[in-house]
């Protein structure tokens, strides 16, 4: 079998005839390969002289390697590095490393609501049925949730789109949510995280080959998730910019030039949109939501609608619309013939509660041959997992006014949208303030997404190390501060642009601490490559 | 037993409404022993298993209820290893590393102390997901040949689907249900050669103990599976989540990599090896929870890197899940005052034993012991004019069969043709580890004598 020596070169190591014993192989210092490691590689195919045909670089699915996820990158696992050396005893320049690449808020210290773990904690060990330290409405919650799993169980599997009565309650939250427009419970698929569902949908739309390749279009910047799946599933990415000047709003005519582009060399036949944004935050305006439904409609594309931090909005003048409200307010012209995916999670909003992967999607007109498939689909993973189900029970259907546990959850929702609203204008001022950044207002959602000016030499300096000039930034940042951020190329920007993912998620005068050090840092750096 | 209304279906099994399209009638009440789950079949979970659930969901309970000390310092161990000393964080993508290290010790333990690392376990929402992303690994879609994993028939439905989903081909090696359903070596050698031109094979998949056979393999056979997979450069995925249901006499689960270890080298350092385990089965069954790992063993590094960009992708798996793997890897020992007083176990031997005789002492029926597993997977021997009514209907037999048995009986069970078995042979595949089990037992009887005599 002949070995390509392209792909031996590009992993580092200099080509071999594997017919001939091997004496020697050479490894370059690339990120992926230790010396250590080279040479258990060196013995593993000196002694069967066949080590390398089982999976290895050559053999491995090429798809796979065209995956990146940003946000769990390198700059992560250096971070994490970084953390055991400090744990070891290593002398740094800080004692801690604060992780603000990822939006996880109990991460950093938001206190889960206290009626979601009473009853999740009841389902799991119902004995505390009987204890009467816990409220008559969780008793009530947990009971009903028991009752609709097998054996009254959260360790029975339950049916693959989800225990049925919860199905029914997230179609009531949607239908008061969007002023009485009637949802089904049959169109609601619960989920692993939104993330399982998203790539489900993307996974039941990528078909053809050559020019008609499905393609996908998605903004830029973008939650790396969606290029990771694309690249997976050898689906097209059709990328369309937002506009940074315009505090990163959605243009029409940017959508209709990128789908133009793209039906030269594939077929497109997804627009997906992130409303609030990530890592943008912005906000969609009704207007734009009305103009994205009708250029998919005119397109004939399959509408997918990213609503992970619907409870997220700050900014005022901002309120969040559902695409399936406005797609159902602009009449059955469109409501009848636009087929949409709204998705959401229990990991972002108020809740915060990442871990338990809780998460769900509605489709609207969706072929129900299709349909079939897609429940074909997501039979193959089994379930989610129940306590992210029963998770996800609870926060659409939350404490009424009359009910006991009422008080409690609202202010303890109240006091968490709220600092989150405080800190994203705190963010967003504390880093205007910066020369050499701008920073879009924090309209939504959970990060800022600041533009940064570097200086010539320093991206010189990137290139020759063979990194982004903003990955660059990023890790001299890690390193010198201790903070870990994602820089703006693992979302995507327009060439010549740099940026980086901050969340606004660490305590308040945490948070202080670390955007006062980013604009020390900044400062350095500036000078250090002017 | 319960069932699930769902909209004008009444739903049973997964695999009978999703797969085959059953539009059934309401039954007066349905025993669904489809599925390879305890808990629904009425089995309680563990109480110590719960009781350090609820008190990680709701940590007030640690002082507020009266928990024993071992659920106590348990918590407290698990809290901290969560960021924020929550549940509710987002974990590493293989895991949290203090569950990380469980696993690799309790591997270690399993396997008599050879080394287990915990950067190559990978914890997922159930088995189900590592099994697809080492396949997402190995699988080219774009190739000039498909590729094939070599797969048991019998095997479960949800694999093939994901080898399907995935553009795979299935190379099938026959299990010989004559020997208890045992793996022969010289089967897979005429599967792979049957694979010449079709498919470009890179992988054998083998389940044990077995699903749907419960087939424990012996170390003679697993010796020998690794020796073909080495001769024949196969990566081998060996699905083990059943390795704690072993109680036929003299029947003894040991693992791919232990008996892969001991072979010593070149084959224990360069056969690459997948296992994989759940919280699914077991003494635990918490199928729920979705608690699954992989253990990859002597993968080259760089390809280690992808490994661990595929699993980020998920970014990680529930935390439940990996507190229960955590809870099945270090459970209480002897003395501990969680220690369980009553043996799941002896119920389960009890259960297995007499299962198979009572099913062969049906005429028209016939079944292997039980060596593990989850599953009885008896064979039928339709009448001729059964079969034929089957065709006419447009049913597999043994499909068709399993419909007339839900309406007229109220038993739900899995049909052999979903498994795969050898052409012109019938199964039925059903869960023994339920309280129901009498019942299903008698009406599965009362029915079949029936239906024998209804087409002889």
């Amino acid at each position: 079998m002949a070995v390509s020596l392209i792909e031996k070169y590009r992993n580092g190591c200099r080509p071999t005839n594997p017919r001939l014993p091997i004496v020697h192989i050479f490894c370059f210092s690339q990120a992926s390969c230790s010396e250590a490691k080279c040479e258990l590689q060196k013995r593993n195919m000196t002694e069967n002289g066949l080590g390398h045909r089982v999976l290895n670089m050559d053999t491995m699915n090429p798809n796979v390697k065209r995956v990146e996820y940003a946000v769990r990158g390198p700059i992560v696992q250096r971070a994490m590095q970084i953390e055991k050396e400090l744990k070891e005893g290593v002398k740094k320049p800080f004692t801690e490393v604060i992780k603000a690449n990822i939006g996880d808020a109990h991460a950093m210290g938001q206190k889960p609501i206290t009626f979601l773990r009473q009853v999740v904690a009841l389902c799991a060990y119902p004995d505390l049925l009987e204890d009467d330290k816990f409220p008559e409405d969780a008793k009530n919650r947990a009971r009903r949730i028991l009752q609709a799993c097998g054996g009254g169980s959260i360790g029975a599997y339950s049916a693959s789109p989800g225990i049925e009565i919860i199905r029914q309650d997230v179609a009531k939250y949607i239908e008061k949510r969007d002023g009485g427009i009637p949802s089904n419970p049959d169109n609601i698929y619960l989920s692993t995280g939104a993330s399982d569902a998203i790539v489900t949908m993307l996974k039941l739309l990528t078909s053809g080959e050559g020019k008609n390749r499905t393609g996908v279009m998605i903004s830029i910047p973008q939650y790396p998730l969606y290029s990771a799946a694309l690249a997976e599933l050898a689906a097209v990415q059709v990328s369309y910019y937002l506009d940074e000047d315009k505090c990163w709003s959605l243009d029409v005519g940017e959508l209709r030039r990128a789908v133009k582009v793209a039906r030269e060399h594939c077929n497109p036949r997804a627009l997906c949109i992130i409303n609030p944004g990530n890592p943008t935050g912005q906000v969609q305006s009704r207007q734009c939501i009305e103009d994205v439904i009708r250029f998919a409609a005119e397109e004939h594309l399959f509408l997918m609608a990213d609503e992970v931090y619907q409870d997220n909005v700050y900014a005022e003048g901002c309120q969040f619309h559902s695409f399936k409200k406005v797609l159902f307010e602009m009449g059955p012209e469109y409501s009848s013939v636009v087929e949409l995916a709204s998705f959401h999670s229990t990991s972002k909003c108020f809740m915060g509660e990442c871990g338990f992967r809780g998460g769900y999607m509605e489709v609207v007109n969706m072929d129900p041959e299709v349909k079939l498939q897609l429940t074909k689909l997501v039979s193959v993973r089994l379930c989610p997992p129940i306590p992210g189900q029963a998770l996800l029970d609870l926060v659409v259907n939350p404490p009424q006014p009359d009910e006991p546990s009422y008080a409690t959850f609202i202010k303890e929702r109240t006091a968490n949208l709220d600092i989150l609203a405080e800190k994203a204008k705190m963010t967003e001022q504390v880093l205007n303030t910066v020369p050499g950044i701008h920073c879009n207002p924090v309209q939504g959602a959970m990060y800022t997404f600041p533009r940064l000016s570097l200086p010539e030499k320093a991206i010189n300096a990137a290139k020759e190390k063979g990194q982004a000039p903003d990955m660059f930034y990023c890790m001299k940042l890690l390193e010198e501060t201790g903070i870990c951020l994602v820089p703006g190329s693992g979302f995507g920007q327009r060439d010549g642009t740099y940026h980086f993912r901050m969340t606004i998620l660490p305590a308040t005068e945490k948070l202080k601490v670390v955007l006062k050090k980013i604009r020390e840092f900044h400062k350095r750096f500036t000078e250090e490559f002017s | 037993m319960q069932f699930i209304a769902y909209s004008r279906k009444t739903q049973y099994s997964i695999q009978l409404i999703y797969i085959h399209g059953f539009t059934l009638k309401p039954s007066k009440d349905v025993i669904d022993v489809s599925w390879g789950d305890k808990h629904r079949g009425g089995v309680q979970p563990l109480t110590f298993v719960r009781q350090v659930l609820a008190a990680c969901l709701y940590p007030q309970l640690v002082h507020s209820y009266k928990l024993p000390e071992d659920v106590r310092q348990r918590v407290q161990s698990l809290l901290g290893a969560c960021v924020g000393g929550s549940v509710g964080s987002y974990t590493p993508s293989g895991g949290i590393s203090y569950i990380q290290c469980s696993v690799s010790n309790f591997i270690s333990r399993r396997d008599g102390g050879v080394p287990s690392s915990p950067e190559n376990i990978f914890m997922t929402s159930g088995s189900q997901r590592s099994i697809m992303h080492v396949l997402k690994l190995l699988v080219h879609n774009q190739a000039s040949l498909p590729t094939g994993v070599l797969t048991a028939v019998p095997t479960y439905s949800s694999f093939k689907m994901m080898l399907q989903r995935l553009g795979a081909a299935i190379v099938p090696y026959y299990l010989d249900e004559e020997q208890g359903w045992a793996m022969e070596v010289e089967e897979l050698r005429r599967a792979l050669q049957a694979s010449k031109g079709v498919c470009n094979p890179v992988a054998l998949y083998v389940i044990n103990p077995g699903n749907p056979t419960g087939h424990v393999q012996s170390r003679k056979c697993i010796e020998e599976v690794i020796r073909f997979a080495a001769e024949e450069r196969l990566f081998l995925m060996a699905d083990e989540v059943y390795q704690e249901s072993v109680f036929g006499e003299g029947c003894e689960f040991v693992s791919y990599k232990k008996v892969l270890s001991e072979m010593g080298p070149p084959l224990s350092h360069t056969v690459k090896l997948a296992s994989f385990h759940s919280a699914s089965k077991g003494f635990m069954g918490e199928c729920g929870l979705r608690g699954g790992y992989v253990e990859l063993v002597n993968l080259d590094p760089t390809v280690m890197r992808y490994a661990y960009t595929i699993f980020s992708t998920d970014i990680c798996a529930p935390v439940t899940g990996q507190l229960a793997l955590e809870l099945m890897a270090n459970p209480p020992r002897p003395g501990d005052p969680s220690y369980p007083t009553q043996s799941i176990q002896a119920m389960l031997v009890h259960n297995m034993n007499w299962v198979p005789e009572v099913l062969n002492n049906i005429p028209g029926i016939s079944c292997q012991p039980m060596m593990g597993g989850a599953f009885v997977f008896p064979r039928l021997y339709l009448p001729q004019a059964a079969t034929e009514k089957a065709k006419v209907v447009g049913m597999q037999p043994d499909l068709w069969y399993c419909k007339r048995l839900l309406e007229e009986a109220g038993v739900c069970v899995g049909p052999g043709c979903q498994y795969g078995q050898k052409e012109g042979t019938h199964h039925i595949r059903y869960n023994p580890l339920s309280l129901s089990l009498a019942t299903v037992l008698k009406r599965l009887k009362d029915f079949h004598l029936h239906f024998l005599k209804e087409f002889s």
